[in-house]
This record gives C-alpha cells, sequence and structure tokens, in this order.
C-alpha cells in the first residue's frame, strides 16, 4: 500500500506540492486528475523515488521511500512498473529487448523463457509479432502498448501511468483505458494514472483524487467527484472557464 | 562603480559555476569507476560503444593523420631546405605525429563525431525519459550507459592514434621521398634515430586520457540535459567546445610532466 503524508516539495521558489496526504489502496485503480502544468507528474515521480520530497513521507508498504538510500530504493523499485507519457522506450532497442530489459536485468531467467515472457506480454497488450521492430517504426498507440508491456514485464505489484491517453485520438485513448482495465484486472495490480482527461478517468478510476493548487482537495468514488459541490473540482469537471480556477 | 562591482560578480559568478561543474564531472567520474568494476560488466555494450567510439572513426582519423603527416613534411621540407638538413623531415614528422599530432588531432575528431553524439544521445534520453525509464526498472544509467561510453573512449582513442600516427608517417613519407625526393633510406633512417619507444609510449597515454576527457564531458553533458530539443542543442555544442578545450590545455600539463 502507497501512503504520502504532508509531502512538500518546491522547485526553486515555486512550491509545487504543499502537504499531500493520500492514501492509494491496494488492486484498486486511483486517478490523479488536475490542471496541466500542477504538480501531478511531479507528485507521481515522488511515488516510485525518481525525486525526493523537501519534507513529509512515502510510504510503500510501510517504508519510508524517502529516506532510502540507492540500493534500497532499487529493491523497493522492483515492486513498480510505469508507463511513462511518451512511454520511454529505449531507442537502441527492438520492442522485444525493450520488453525483456527488466527481466534480463533482475532475473536469471533462461533466453527462451525470457523470449515466452515478453511474447505473453505483448500479447496481454494486444500486440504480436513486434519483436524484432525498432521503437521509431511503432505508432503512438502501439509504442504505449509496448511500455505497458515492459511496465508489467515483471509483473509488479504497482504500476504507475503517466498521462496515457494524451496525445492519442478518441479511438486509440478508449483502447487504451481498455488496456489499462483489462490488464489491472488479469494481473491484480495497484494502479495509479495521472490524467486530466475527464472521460478516462471515470471510464477506468475506482477512486479519484483531485490535485488543485498543490493539496489533494477532495477525494473519493467517481460517483462522490461527480456528486461534489467543490466549485474548483465543479469546474474542472465541467471544463468551464467561469469558476475559482485561475487561468493564466 | 556599480559597473566595476558589476562585472566582479558576474565574473565570480561564472567562476563559481565553473568550478562546481568541474566537482560536478570530477563526482561523476568517481561513480563511474565505482560502477565500472561491480559486475555484471555489459560487455554488449562496450563492445558496441567500442565500435562506435573506434571503428567508425578510423576513415576521419586515417584522413587527417594522412594530411597532417603531408603538410608537416612539406611545411618542414622547406624549413630544413634553408639549412641543407632536409634529411631530418622523416624524423621530424615522426616525432610530431607520435607526441603530439598523433594524439591531439585523434581526440579532437573523436570530441567532434564520438562525444558530441554521446551528448546528443544521452541528452535526447534525459529529455524523453528513458533515463527515467532506467531508474524506474531499478537500473543505474552511470552503469548502463556513462561506463561503457568511457570504457571505449579510453581504450580507442589510444588504438586510433596508432592508426594516426602510422597513416601520418606514411603520408610524410610519401611527400617527402615520392615527391620532394629525399632519399627513402634516410628518411626511415632519421625516424628510427630520432623517435624513441617512449615517444609513442607517452603519446598514446596521452591519448588515454584525452579519450577519457571527451568521453566523461560528452557523457556529462548529455546526463544533464535539460529543455527539450534546445537543451539537446545546447548540451551538445557545449561538449564539444568544453571537451576541446580540456584536451588542449591538459595537452600541455601532460606534455610538461611526460618529456
Amino acid at each position: 500500500m502507497i501512503k504520502l503524508i504532508d509531502l512538500h516539495k518546491s522547485f526553486g521558489k515555486q512550491k509545487v506540492l504543499v502537504g499531500i496526504d493520500l492514501q492509494i489502496e491496494e488492486a484498486k485503480t486511483t486517478v490523479i486528475i488536475g490542471r496541466s502544468g500542477g504538480g501531478k507528474s511531479v507528485l507521481l515521480k515522488h511515488i516510485i523515488g525518481l525525486l525526493r520530497p523537501d519534507r513529509g513521507q512515502v510510504l510503500v508498504d510501510g517504508t519510508d521511500i524517502a529516506k532510502l538510500g540507492d540500493r534500497d530504493l532499487n529493491e523497493i523499485r522492483k515492486k513498480f512498473g510505469m508507463l511513462f507519457q511518451e512511454a520511454a522506450l529505449f531507442d537502441s532497442m527492438t520492442v522485444g529487448e525493450n520488453v525483456a530489459f527488466p527481466l534480463r536485468e533482475h532475473t536469471r531467467m533462461k533466453e527462451k523463457e525470457i523470449r515466452e515472457t515478453v511474447a505473453d506480454r505483448l500479447r496481454s497488450v494486444g500486440l504480436t509479432g513486434v519483436e524484432e521492430k525498432m521503437p521509431s517504426e511503432l505508432s503512438g498507440g502501439m509504442r504505449k502498448r509496448v511500455g505497458l508491456a515492459r511496465a508489467i514485464a515483471m509483473r509488479p505489484q504497482i504500476v504507475l501511468f503517466d498521462e496515457p491517453t494524451t496525445g492519442l485520438d478518441p479511438v486509440m485513448t478508449e483502447a487504451i483505458n481498455r488496456l489499462i482495465i483489462d490488464t489491472q484486472k488479469k494481473f491484480n495490480f495497484t494502479c495509479v494514472v495521472i490524467s486530466h482527461d475527464i472521460q478516462s478517468i471515470f471510464e477506468i478510476g475506482d477512486r479519484i483524487a483531485m490535485l488543485y493548487e498543490g493539496k489533494i482537495i477532495e477525494y473519493g468514488t467517481p460517483e462522490e467527484l461527480r456528486a461534489s459541490r467543490n466549485p474548483v473540482t465543479v469546474q474542472f469537471l465541467s471544463g468551464s472557464i467561469d469558476g475559482p480556477i485561475r487561468i493564466m | 562603480m556599480n559597473r566595476v562591482s558589476g562585472a566582479l560578480d558576474r565574473l565570480g559568478r561564472a567562476v563559481l559555476e565553473n568550478v562546481e561543474e568541474m566537482g560536478k564531472i570530477l563526482l561523476l567520474f568517481i561513480s563511474v569507476l565505482a560502477w565500472m568494476f561491480r559486475p555484471p560488466l555489459k560487455l554488449r555494450n562496450i563492445f558496441k560503444q567500442m565500435e562506435f567510439v573506434g571503428v567508425k572513426s578510423i576513415f576521419v582519423v586515417v584522413l587527417t593523420g594522412t594530411f597532417t603527416g603531408m603538410v608537416m613534411a612539406l611545411q618542414g621540407y622547406h624549413g630544413f631546405r634553408m639549412f641543407s638538413a632536409e634529411s631530418l623531415v622523416g624524423g621530424t614528422v615522426a616525432l610530431g605525429m607520435t607526441r603530439e599530432l598523433g594524439p591531439v588531432l585523434t581526440s579532437l575528431m573523436v570530441t567532434a563525431r564520438a562525444g558530441s553524439a554521446m551528448a546528443a544521445e544521452l541528452g535526447t534520453m534525459r529529455v524523453t525519459e528513458q533515463i527515467d525509464a532506467l531508474y524506474v526498472m531499478a537500473a543505474n544509467p552511470v552503469k548502463h550507459l556513462i561506463v561503457p561510453r568511457v570504457i571505449a573512449g579510453v581504450l580507442m582513442a589510444p588504438m586510433l592514434t596508432v592508426v594516426s600516427d602510422f597513416v601520418g608517417i606514411l603520408g610524410g613519407y610519401f611527400v617527402g621521398v615520392h615527391i620532394l625526393g629525399i632519399n627513402s633510406g634516410i628518411f626511415i633512417k632519421n625516424i628510427t634515430r630520432l623517435v624513441e619507444l617512449n615517444d609513442i609510449y607517452n603519446g598514446l597515454v596521452k591519448a588515454a586520457c584525452f579519450g577519457l576527457i571527451l568521453s566523461l564531458i560528452g557523457c556529462y553533458k548529455g546526463f544533464n540535459t535539460r529543455g527539450g530539443a534546445e537543451g539537446v542543442g545546447r548540451a551538445t555544442t557545449e561538449a564539444v567546445v568544453l571537451a576541446s578545450i580540456t584536451i588542449l590545455i591538459s595537452d600541455y600539463f601532460l606534455t610538461a610532466i611526460m618529456f
């Protein structure tokens, strides 16, 4: 289970997170929503230790990862998978090598086993026979699928998604949403998604947290969020330009 | 008065920034040393980088080495002819190539070709979050990306220098003997008389140092890239400029120590 307690982070004079308290439930999909540039990615990077907080705790299964050294942090990271916004596939490797990377790095699997696992993970995301392709030969949607296959290669307990549907057409957005739901059910991992795509949020989220001005101002089920009377949440979900959210 | 203090302020900041950067490069070097000997060795990555830095630089190194040797013979001939000492051309070309021009020119060419590519490649990996992806997968980027490049730089720069020395002397021989008419036997005799094994050896040690400088700076600049495509371009330019300057300055000090 992941628990964020009183998390603060500033870059220079700019305060990005100012006291985040959030508990992410196990084997559920939690979507963190908020404005572009509002600190969602920063929050996600804290969960996996890519950034360290100025103050506060990031508890993963009871361990405060903000205080861990590199070696211990790497052990914790093995519980995680992450799909980056642009998939972050290694350009110099084939699709197969990309998906096999964590397996080669952290397991003693034989080559035959690795090939089978890679094919299985690629099948899970709806791809077959693409192992020898280079990432540059793939479309945006396919790259994200391969990124997801790589993220779930080690059967992680927690998978983080950084804006998984940004930049995709509506059909591909729906396909990726379905894929997140299906793979979450199949592998039963804890899922943390950051997004500002309203349609996707309600489709995939079991819990939704609204991040605004560095704080979680609302947390609940999709139904609870829909029924919210918080003016910020109401304005964000309706996409209206009138309301307390300042447009800069 | 204000203008003076403003200028001093800027100068002070620039000095501090440079000292800080040198410190960070040194820390990266220590980190590279620490990861270099930690198994498993990524031999495939190392050989891939050696091919990129070494094998793929041969053409440009041969070209620059040959023409440098040729022009040295030409210039030397006109100078030595004033003292009727044309026979010294061979030895001079060989000494110049092995001690100085071989290692320095080779390293500058490798900086332009491979050092810039290191900065651009790592910079692109940084801005497209591929380096973050390595961290997320509990894989250390220094071990995966920087160690193979630094090993390739340190090993391949001396090897390319050997090639450069050889073709440079060959180019000098061609111009000296076949174009300017110096006696072939005298040309070669003067090479063996003037050049000692130590000259070649020290030249290669210099090349290894330059290989370390160009790969370390290329990787450092790329690894610390910020700000999209513009940032990658800036990192690449800075890597080439800083590595070239550092190579030329350190060449003086290495020469002062060695010869």
